[in-house]
């Protein structure tokens, strides 16, 4: 059966992407973010899991906002990244498991989870950057990978409680795959920024410690918190730490902390990086 | 007909994309969408009032992404990230982006988010168990 081996959380930002397109991360700048991933690099070159369950949104590239799914996962054998107009280069395309997906999606639905499910999608650079930053770039992908998109950039989005419980029933889902794997499921995004408007620049470290101590020892902190006020904490772009709690809920009631990274600012936001392991 | 008030409405200078924003903007985000391929990117370039008319702006829309006025655009309903996809081609990172909002330099606005830093490590060290390098 396939086994949910870790959690892992990660920003997405453009400007990761673009530091390793650059070489800048041994730069003063860079430096004490990338470093901060060693400890993760270790431990997937120690477990090597078989496929990695990427939880990120869509900027605009997959989905317009003529259709704009609450979660959607791909249901396809390869993925394609592509021009998104902010000058990042593609890189190779990614490998999925349609079966599986096919699997996790109707699982999902099983479970009142009504999953868009896309047998074309692109990904763009918030699935993109997470592979990057956790496995380096790669002609050919060392690992089989799995789009999961949540909407956090067009309001109605999911709650906070929502994504746990979405998180949580993905584990019924993966775990219930009959072939052996191991799965590996990163929460992307975050923490504390926001982009637009006076208010732009915000990073709230007191927020962002606390999100981190929620998801690691009390995921229901942060799940029980509204949108509003995450937004009024985190920024209007920070919303999409929610994302984290889809990780946190695939893990199980409690988890080892492995490994813990706070570093900011990186471009506009605070950065965090968690390694967790189920306990149950 | 009326649209819904929403707490988020009243956090200051904050214009969260919602349903209202997305539906009074939706020409403008889509002529943002189209910038995701190199050949509408240089269309626009050629002839941008030509642009903003095949895409259907309203006459305001049109003058603020022809004026490249960010704060307007986004105050008209842009979405932040449709709009990067405007603005970065155009040589402004998110960090000018931001500055242009707040009527600030980029390097002003880099520097304020720098301050984030200081006193960072110990802070983390307080707080015990985070990687320190």
């Amino acid at each position: 059966m396939a086994k949910i081996i870790g959690g892992i959380t990660t920003s997405h930002i453009p400007a990761v992407g673009n530091a390793i397109s650059d070489g800048l991360t041994q730069e003063h700048y860079w430096k004490r973010f990338f470093d901060g991933y060693k400890p993760v690099h270790e431990w997937l070159e120690e477990k090597k899991p078989d496929l990695i369950v990427v939880v990120y949104n869509d900027h605009g590239l997959n989905f317009f906002l003529d259709k704009v799914p609450t979660f959607a996962i791909g249901c396809a054998d390869k993925y394609e990244n592509a021009d998104e107009g902010w000058g990042l280069k593609p890189t190779s395309p990614f490998t999925g498991d349609a079966e599986f997906s096919w699997h996790v999606a109707e699982s999902l639905i099983n479970q009142e989870f009504d999953m868009c499910t896309c047998q074309e999608m692109l990904v763009d650079h918030g699935f993109v950057n997470p592979m990057r930053v956790l496995f380096g770039d790669h002609e050919v992908w060392p690992i089989k990978s799995i789009p999961f998109a949540v909407n956090t950039v067009q309001h109605p989005v999911p709650s906070a409680r929502r994504c746990y419980k979405v998180g949580q029933a993905l584990k019924v889902a993966i775990e219930s795959y009959p072939e052996d794997m191991k799965v590996v499921i990163a929460g992307t995004g975050g923490l504390s920024h926001q982009l637009q408007g006076e208010r732009a620049g915000i990073i709230n470290v007191d927020y962002d410690l606390a999100c981190i101590e929620s998801v690691i020892n009390d995921p229901d902190w942060f799940a029980n918190q509204s949108n509003d006020e995450i937004i009024e904490q985190a920024g209007t772009e920070g919303i999409e730490t929610i994302m984290w709690l889809v990780m946190r809920g695939a893990l199980g009631e409690k988890v080892n902390c492995l490994h813990k990274h706070y570093h900011a600012p990186i471009s506009n936001t605070g950065a965090g990086v968690l390694l967790l392991e189920g306990a149950d | 007909m009326v649209w819904k008030k929403h707490e988020y409405e009243d956090i200051p200078g904050s214009y969260v994309f919602d349903g209202r924003r997305a539906h009074s903007s939706y020409a403008m985000n889509k002529l943002f969408y189209s910038f995701n391929e190199e050949k509408n990117r240089k269309e626009f370039d050629a002839d941008p009032v030509a642009y903003c008319d095949k895409f259907g702006l309203t006459d305001e829309q049109k003058e603020l992404v022809v004026s490249q006025d960010f704060l307007g655009v986004l105050r008209s309903g842009a979405n932040i990230y449709y709009m990067a996809k405007f603005a970065i081609p155009r040589g402004l990172s998110v960090q000018d982006a931001g500055a242009a909002f707040q009527g600030i330099s980029g390097d002003e606005f880099r520097e304020k988010l720098l301050e984030k830093r200081e006193g960072l490590e110990e802070r983390l060290e307080q707080e015990g168990g985070y990687w320190n390098g």
